[in-house]
């Protein structure tokens, strides 16, 4: 035990050869390492069914491994379970709330469930911090979606983590209450709060992250600085509404990295929005010399899909 | 900074958290809560203490109104502590806030006794306000009341944990009322409550004495009025023999996880 202080304390999770095999048969979770800096903000990437709640649920108690370890601020999670809990906060994806209470007594409610004393003042502080406080003494179950999830994260504030998992903070949310998210997670980011959070969002794992993990279908593909991987991942797609269904790519147009689509109705070309020459007027010059002629065009950032199929197939590449 | 590393091996805060977050529920409704009972207990007494009671004379030595309060009064605390605490644990299964009881510093005892606790006290208050209450029909005695708070309080504990399991065990709102319905409820009217086993024909008496209840019932009302089918030893052997077979259950429960934990 004494070991356990004596660890490099730079990181405040350390997650080794973690997997999780349902009872189904299915493995939601092929053994994971990942470290967690203190102090830093880690979004979670991954499209639907990857696995990042199971990754999360693993580390807060709410599923037991098949394998692998924990250590939250060098604390087993199984061993030592009541002194790494009683650092973590969680705010889960899915909504569930004491309906029948209020969100203040919702949120004394957990911090007791943490051990710690009453503190209505700070309760107050968070209700505040969550513009709740004019609900305080409302019925959850009279407030909106989006104020149950507030309450959520009231809830998960109310015993002061030290790490906070937001499992998809601003699903359903509207523009107004993101960007009141995104403030609440910088200040307690400030206040020494290490953050976990996933989102199907791009932009707010662009905005709010100091690096990003990848899950997909089970796998943390990739654990990279957000800098860096924007950089990357920085493409948009050009498509081009033809004229005429075209049954091939001509041979002519090979330089450019084309797609046909739709039965031959649709060209798509993808390009790197950070580099100097991005080849459309090029391609456009081309399509006219040989004939080809369009009734629309339209570019779009890549989705986050698009990312995840790069870097699926980026991977399976390193795998082969 | 959190106070990790000063965390306690007991977390009597979120015992209390719990049991506190239970006891207001009970407390918002209170009127509702123990109306019904005391409705239904005046009811019992009307029919069975009243109005046929008056024709059946003496039980060991009591008037029928009498001998018939600490069965009544077992039954209601029965029926309540095992719908109470399969409630209690039921609900935040079902609305998902059982997210948070898994995720808190807290050992499945502390849970336990959080739970079961606040529903035994619920089962509790509601068989002292039915006493009260069947005190205004019959005169009571109570010849041994400690005794008597003693049986009160085993019972519901052993109850509130038996529900507590059927809690954890039920997948939906129909199989959290089938066993009340189905088992509870058949072998209280079946345990002595109205009766003594003592008046069923022979082969009968056997069969009672295999119901858990009719131990129960019986060492209450050795408690009221001194005189039991059973001796008060065994009923008591009997008591604590359930609430061990209980507990045994809810820790197989934790330490397997069953239904909580995937
Ligand atoms: N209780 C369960 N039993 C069996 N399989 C499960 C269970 N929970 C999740 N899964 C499966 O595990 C996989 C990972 O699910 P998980 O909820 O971790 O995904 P996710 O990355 O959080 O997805 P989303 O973005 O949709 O929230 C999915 O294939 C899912 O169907
Ligand atoms: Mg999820």
């Amino acid at each position: 035990m004494a070991n356990d202080y004596l660890l490099p304390m730079t990181h405040i999770l350390e997650i080794r050869q973690l997997s999780k095999t349902y009872a189904s048969g299915l493995q939601a979770l092929k053994p994971v390492d990942l470290d967690i800096r203190r102090g830093e903000i880690f979004a979670l990437l991954g499209p639907n069914g990857a696995g990042k709640t199971t990754l999360i649920s693993l580390v807060c108690g709410l599923l037991r491994p098949s394998g692998g370890s924990v250590r939250v601020d060098g604390h087993d999670i199984q061993r030592d379970y009541r002194t790494a809990r009683s650092l973590i906060g969680l705010v889960p994806q899915e909504l569930a709330t004491e309906m029948f209470e209020t969100p203040m007594a919702a949120a004394a409610f957990s911090r007791g469930l943490f051990g710690r004393p009453p503190d209505p003042a700070l309760v107050e502080r968070v209700l505040r911090g969550l513009t709740l406080w004019d609900k305080r003494k409302d019925r959850i179950q009279t407030l909106s979606g989006g104020m149950k999830r507030r309450v959520m994260i009231a809830k998960a504030l109310a015993h002061e983590p030290r790490l906070l998992f937001l499992d998809e903070p601003t699903a359903g949310v509207d523009v107004e209450l993101r960007r009141d998210m995104w403030a609440l997670v910088r200040g307690l980011r400030d206040d020494g709060v290490t953050i976990i959070l996933t989102t199907h969002y791009i932009e707010e794992a662009e905005e709010m992250a100091d690096r990003i993990g990848v899950i997909h279908k089970g796998e943390l593909i990739l654990v990279e600085e957000k800098s860096r991987l924007m950089a990357q991942l920085g493409s948009k797609t050009l498509t081009l509404q033809l004229q005429d269904p075209l049954a091939a790519l001509p041979a002519e147009l090979s330089p450019w990295l084309l797609k046909l689509k739709d039965d031959g109705h649709v060209l798509e070309y993808r390009f790197d929005i950070h580099a100097q020459e991005n080849g459309i007027p090029a391609l456009l010059r081309r399509l006219h010399e040989l004939g080809i002629g369009f009734r629309d065009l339209n570019t779009e950032q890549s989705s986050l899909e698009d990312i995840f199929v790069s870097l699926t197939g980026k991977h399976s590449q390193v795998a082969a | 900074m959190n106070a990790a590393g000063a965390v306690p091996a007991f977390n009597a805060r979120a015992v209390w958290a719990i049991y506190r977050f239970e006891l207001a529920r009970f407390l918002r409704t209170v009127g509702q809560s123990l109306l019904t009972p005391v409705i239904t207990t005046s009811l019992y007494f009307v029919v069975f203490g009243a109005a046929i009671g008056s024709r059946m004379g003496e039980i060991d030595g009591v008037s029928y109104g009498a001998f018939i309060v600490p069965g009544l009064i077992m039954l209601s605390v029965l029926t309540e502590s095992i719908n109470n605490a399969a409630f209690g644990i039921y609900f935040p299964r079902w609305t998902g806030t059982s997210y948070e009881l898994l995720s808190a510093p807290i050992s499945p005892f502390e849970i336990v006794c959080g739970y079961v606790g606040a529903a035994a006290t619920k089962s509790i208050i509601l068989g002292l306000v039915i006493l009260a209450t069947a005190g205004l029909f019959v005169p009571l005695q109570i010849q041994h009341p400690l005794w008597m708070f003693g049986f009160l309080v085993l019972t519901a504990l052993s109850f509130c944990l038996f529900g507590f399991i059927i809690g954890i065990w039920a997948q939906s709102w129909e199989q959290l009322q089938v066993i009340p319905m189905l088992v509870i409820t058949p072998l209280t009217f079946l345990g002595g409550a109205f009766y003594s086993i003592n008046m069923l024909p022979g082969v009968w008496k056997t069969v009672a004495l295999f119901n858990p209840i009719v131990y129960l019932v019986s060492g209450f009302r050795w408690a009221f009025y001194g005189n039991a089918d059973v001796a008060v030893g065994i009923s008591l052997a009997a008591t604590f023999g359930f609430f061990a077979v209980c507990l045994g259950v809810v820790w197989w429960i934790f330490r397997t996880g069953y239904r909580l934990k995937q």
